[in-house]
């Protein structure tokens, strides 16, 4: 049910004064919210009000073993203790939730909290007019969250917070053990991708030209955020291309490329490797030197309802609750281990840093990403058709 | 008779105004955002220059993926229809009392979702798909046979889809069929092969050439296939459109592969109009 509130009247008439709102809807819209006051004021008031209680929020996230953590370690519980629902959504690539933000009326209306990837995804959020401002008073738990992984986004909003950092990975490299020794992988690095001998049983993330580009910089010798010989980067992709089987479209397409031995080598999600480990699958993981590290946030679209969203990750970021979607997910939690203490399982996992500070960690830079970005995906996309 | 000439229109006015709403304003969107710009953040910059079916054709790379998706979708017309007419064929001549349930088996597929139909053939085919268990099992193969992700999965998977459109009208074109025809050709001395290919063949033509135009246009706008089945290289137009748009957030440049392929298809169907008959499909749908 629609709820009235002032930042949603504010949003009407800053679009009247913009004229972006015809009077007549103005109008409409200010009647519409009359009458819902006046339902509230009503004797019929409480029973109005008990309805209204029963709000609920839209979550997009990554799907599959992710989804599932979120679901029953934060949303379920969340939704017990204050009785608003978490509507849950999925997505398969950044970019394609993008474009249903976009192709929501009024544009990101439909959505309200985006479990985003990489602070690039920040900014480009940011550029497009999507971004809300939290209020971080009505986030206490973002106290324990690693300085480290806010500061980025303090940077891009002006100071300012439209999301809580809440995990961070890698794309590593996933091998299948029965058929690449762990001595080989180790030797190989990045370049375990480019193994003539597996020609074939090669898989890769067709939906991020980052994350091959990343790898092809790492095979060549180049230092991924400042690719110096293009060049190199796009005879390494074409050559990669010829020994591929299949460009994985999702984090479910790659378990199972894996799980079912489709594939035997391919750049892969920490936490996704970790679960295929735990189902008893014979899977390695490799973090060569340079491994592509990111961080996740849960941002939060402009238009809003701010008072339940701030709720959500508030509840989201007590330590309880996000120790369990951690372990869930498979991917460590954004708190600080210095001021919260995290399980064994979590200090354990892939991308974990014990120090809170994330030195050494190297992550897409934002500005030299998103500023070829146009360019890059276009070539990424024709070299992997087969240009 | 003249004050009753609004009646047709007025009957008409609801699923004229459905299409309207519904295709019509939405190409003219397409057609429309094709002339727009984007901007490296992925947002729309409204303009009218033709920069996107300039880019289309600046080199062979796209034309290229367009061919394909017109040589694929030929590929599975033809594959379709020798397939197709089999089956249809023998349900038009059996007088079997399964007959009815025989039909119901064609639209069996129907229900059950096309992505698992499709993703189902990975279970079958994959390396440790039922076909490669087997053949190791009986120690045909030592080691799996890759069958997966290439062209020839995309043609199955296609053909998978759109057979049961071939079929159908087809067999709806050969129950038009006047079987006494045939036992008058039987009579006048033809062979049971002749009396097929002088009768039921060129009276059952329209119902093949409906068949074809509608997998043609299903194939030529599908994606999934390629998609699931497909390895790289095998990607088809409608891929490409889902890259730029979903991938991409390019709409301009995504809704300009739209414009050229709908176009490309208009041009198919007004030439399939101009020597066979864009009526032949409602006389295979009349049964003649």
């Amino acid at each position: 049910m629609a709820i009235v509130t002032k930042e949603k009247l504010d949003r009407v008439y800053d679009a009247y004064k913009n004229g972006r709102l015809s009077r007549r809807h103005f109008l409409k819209y200010l009647g519409l919210a009359g009458a819902s006051i006046g339902l509230v004021g009503s004797p019929f008031g409480n029973a109005v009000k008990d309805a209204w209680a029963a709000k609920s929020i839209r979550f997009d996230g990554w799907g599959g073993s992710v989804s599932e953590a979120f679901r029953e370690y934060a949303f379920k519980p969340f939704t017990k203790a204050t009785g608003i629902e978490v509507i849950d959504g999925e997505f398969g690539d950044m970019n394609s939730y993008l474009t249903r933000v976009k192709a929501s009326y009024p544009p990101g209306g439909e959505f309200n909290i985006a479990h985003l990837s990489a602070v690039f995804d920040y900014a480009r959020y940011a550029e497009l007019g999507f971004a809300s401002v939290l209020d971080e008073t009505k986030i206490p738990n973002l106290e324990n969250v690693m300085a480290s992984m806010i500061k980025p986004l303090r940077e891009i909003t002006k100071g300012t917070l439209s999301a809580v950092p809440y995990d961070l990975g890698q794309t590593g490299i996933a091998y299948n053990t029965k058929h690449i020794s762990k001595e080989k992988a180790e030797k190989l690095g990045a370049s375990l991708l480019w193994d003539k001998s597996l020609k074939g049983k090669l898989g890769s993330w067709e939906g991020d030209f980052r994350t091959n580009m990343w790898y092809a910089a790492l095979h060549t010798g180049q230092s991924p955020n400042n690719m110096t010989d293009l060049k190199a980067i796009w005879a390494a992709l074409r050559e990669q291309r010829g020994l591929m089987k299949k460009y994985w479209a999702s984090g479910a397409e790659l378990m199972s490329l894996l799980a079912n031995e489709e594939i035997y080598a391919t750049v892969a999600w920490s936490g996704r490797v970790a679960a295929l480990q735990q189902e008893g699958n014979p899977i390695g993981y490799l973090s060569p030197k340079g491994t592509y590290s990111w961080m996740e946030y849960l941002f939060v679209l402009k238009g809003t309802d701010l008072d339940v969203a701030q709720q959500l990750l508030n509840f989201m970021l007590d330590p309880a609750a996000a120790i369990a979607v951690s372990e869930g997910q498979n991917y460590p939690p954004s708190l600080d281990p210095t001021k919260v203490t995290l399980t064994e399982k979590i200090k354990k996992m892939p991308a974990f840093d014990p120090t809170g500070k994330l030195d050494g960690y190297l992550f897409a830079n934002p500005s030299y990403w998103n500023a070829h970005q146009v360019e890059w995906t276009e070539k990424w996309d024709r070299i992997k058709a087969g240009s | 008779m003249k004050s009753d000439s609004w009646k047709p229109w007025a009957l008409l006015a609801p699923s004229m105004s459905a299409v309207f709403l519904l295709l019509v304003i939405p190409v003219c969107f397409i057609v429309v955002y094709s002339f727009w710009l984007r901007a490296p953040s992925g947002a729309d910059i409204p303009a009218f220059q033709f920069g996107n079916y300039g880019k289309f054709f600046e080199d062979f790379f796209y034309p290229k993926i367009l061919i394909r998706t017109i040589r694929i979708s030929f590929e599975t017309v033809i594959l379709c229809v020798v397939m197709g007419y089999i089956p249809a064929y023998f349900f038009y001549r059996s007088e079997s009392r399964y007959k009815k349930i025989f039909l119901l088996l064609i639209m069996l597929p129907f229900w059950v979702s096309f992505i698992i139909r499709t993703m189902s053939w990975i279970n079958i085919m994959g390396d440790s798909g039922l076909i490669n268990h087997f053949l190791l099992k009986i120690g045909l193969i030592e080691s799996p046979i890759s069958m997966l992700y290439n062209e020839f999965t995309v043609l199955m998977g296609l053909i998978m889809y759109l057979l049961p459109f071939m079929v159908l009208n087809i067999y709806v074109s050969l129950e038009g069929i006047d079987k006494s025809l045939l036992e008058a050709a039987r009579c006048l001395g033809c062979t049971e092969w002749q009396a097929f290919r002088e009768v039921t063949l060129p009276l059952s033509l329209p119902g093949v050439s409906a068949g074809c135009l509608l997998v043609f246009v299903l194939t030529a706008g599908t994606y999934l296939p390629p998609m699931i089945l497909g390895g790289p290289g095998n990607d088809m137009i409608a891929n490409l459109i889902f890259k730029r748009v979903i991938g991409t957030l390019d709409w301009p440049f995504g809704s300009a592969i739209s414009v050229i392929l709908l176009s490309l298809l208009f041009v198919i169907v007004w030439t399939y109009n101009r020597y066979l008959g864009i009526n032949q499909i409602f006389k295979s749908l009349q049964g003649n």
